[in-house]
């Protein structure tokens, strides 16, 4: 019997890669739609009425919402690769570092580069702060999931590429390899990971449509 | 294991330590609860949980556990004799995961900010929480399959992740004099959540809305002379 995963996303957001590359360490077969924000599709607005958002997997007809469920979802319906680990003093240590990623990591570096002028001097500085501490949790290992890729490697991507992305788009320094030498040998390794470059979007392509988007005038959300 | 073992820093108010006790209580877990003062934090605290310096933080042995869904996550995975708090099957676990983020990203912030702004301000909230919980009510007819909570049979992840905030749902109630849960719009809702407070491992432990009531006044006494830091 054939197995229908969908993924619908937008290439670009970090929030839809983190799903392909767990998709493709688990060697899952998928088929990948990308949303216009502008004009969503009716099955976006149908799997996700709550938010009309994205990224969405529809596994078998059912919709699997918000970035970290999905990630668990993936984890604990396909074999193969663990993205958590086993133990759950570990797996409990990786959720409260994937939900700190998100919650103060990331808004930080967007506001850093893209936010309100008057608002860009304080998350630059906030940017300092929640790198420092990354930079601490990751002590001797070679990703955060020790060894191998894990999940909070995976929800890192805003760190180990939209990051690079926006300093480079917005012409803002947030990396400083002095300060954060282990973070910065982690981007090194993060980035040469195979699964991982397959999911990423192009570059220079990426940079021209968030300059495109939110330096031409105000920035507008 | 020794009581000794799980210790628990948290405050009686608080619905995010609430969810730590409900879930070791039906894990049938022995612990040990060390009320914070939150002003100062103790030790303990700022040495268990650097990040965030918040409440609920769970050590077992000697290690810490912060923020309360991945505690609650922890319990349900560390003790695995009794009854499972997450459902088994990956599509559901991903709908109580889904709603409870939810709630913690979307609704609870507005039910807060409720408690917070001008009574002129309040009509906007209370349609957005109207909405939701018109939302949350499918999600329950969804979830229970006709059973007295989101977990079926027995209390699961999303029962406690909303449940642990009906103390304060109701304050907002009484505060606004505005319905949340209501017999005609949430029939389902207003059952479970007599439900659940009646439970074993609730009862007992859910604050009393009086108590949250006059707790809730004097913070909001301590707001007005203060001014507001985050």
């Amino acid at each position: 019997m054939g197995e229908e995963v969908v993924l619908f996303g937008t290439r670009g957001s970090p929030y839809t890669c983190r799903i392909e590359i767990a998709l493709k360490l688990k060697g899952v077969q998928y088929k990948y739609i990308d949303e216009d924000l502008a004009n969503k599709s009716p099955s976006l607005l149908k799997y996700n009425p709550v938010h009309k958002k994205v990224p969405v997997l529809v596994h078998n007809g059912k919709p699997v919402l918000e970035s970290l469920v999905i990630l668990e979802y993936i984890d604990e319906t396909w074999q193969g690769y663990p993205i958590l680990p086993e133990d759950p003093y570990e797996r409990a240590t990786a959720r409260f570092w994937a939900k700190f990623i998100d919650e103060k990591c990331f808004p930080a570096i967007f506001k850093s580069c893209w936010g309100e002028e008057k608002e860009r001097e304080k998350a630059v500085e906030e940017v300092s702060v929640v790198l420092k501490i990354l930079e601490d949790e990751l002590k001797e290992k070679k990703f955060f999931g020790g060894e191998n890729v894990g999940l909070v490697d995976i929800v890192a991507v805003v760190i180990g590429f939209s990051l690079g992305v926006y300093e480079e788009a917005a012409r803002v320094e947030l990396l400083n390899k002095e300060k954060l030498p282990r973070l910065c040998n982690w981007i090194d390794d993060f980035l040469s990971n195979s699964f991982i470059k397959e999911s990423l979007p192009p570059r220079d392509k990426l940079i021209a449509y968030l300059r495109n988007r939110f330096r031409s005038g105000n920035a507008s959300k | 294991m020794a009581k000794n073992d799980v210790k628990l820093l948290g405050a009686w108010p608080s619905p995010y330590v609430l969810r730590a006790r409900v879930a070791l209580n039906i894990k049938s877990v022995k612990y040990e609860f060390l009320e914070e003062t939150m002003a100062p934090k103790s030790e303990l605290l700022l040495q268990s949980n650097p990040v965030y310096k918040k409440i609920p933080v769970l050590i077992h042995g000697d290690k810490p556990i912060c923020e309360s869904q991945v505690i609650v996550q922890y319990i349900d995975e560390a003790w695995t004799s009794g009854p499972s708090i997450l459902p088994s099957d990956p599509c559901d676990r991903a709908i109580h995961r889904f709603w409870a983020v939810y709630l913690d990203e979307t609704w609870f912030p507005t039910m807060k900010s409720l408690l917070v702004v001008q009574a002129e301000e309040r009509k906007p909230l209370m349609d957005q929480l109207s909405e939701g919980i018109v939302l949350l009510e499918e999600a329950f007819g969804k979830c229970s399959k006709g059973k007295a909570f989101f977990g079926g049979d027995g209390i699961g992840f999303l029962d406690i992740v909303f449940g642990c905030f009906l103390g304060w749902l109701r304050v907002s109630e009484k505060i606004t004099g505005l319905k949340l849960l209501d017999e005609a719009k949430t029939p389902k809702l207003v059952k479970w959540a007599e439900s659940f407070c009646a439970d074993a491992a609730v009862k007992g432990i859910m604050p009393e809305t009086d108590k949250l009531l006059e707790f809730a006044r004097v913070l909001a006494a301590k707001r007005r002379e203060a001014p507001p830091k985050n």
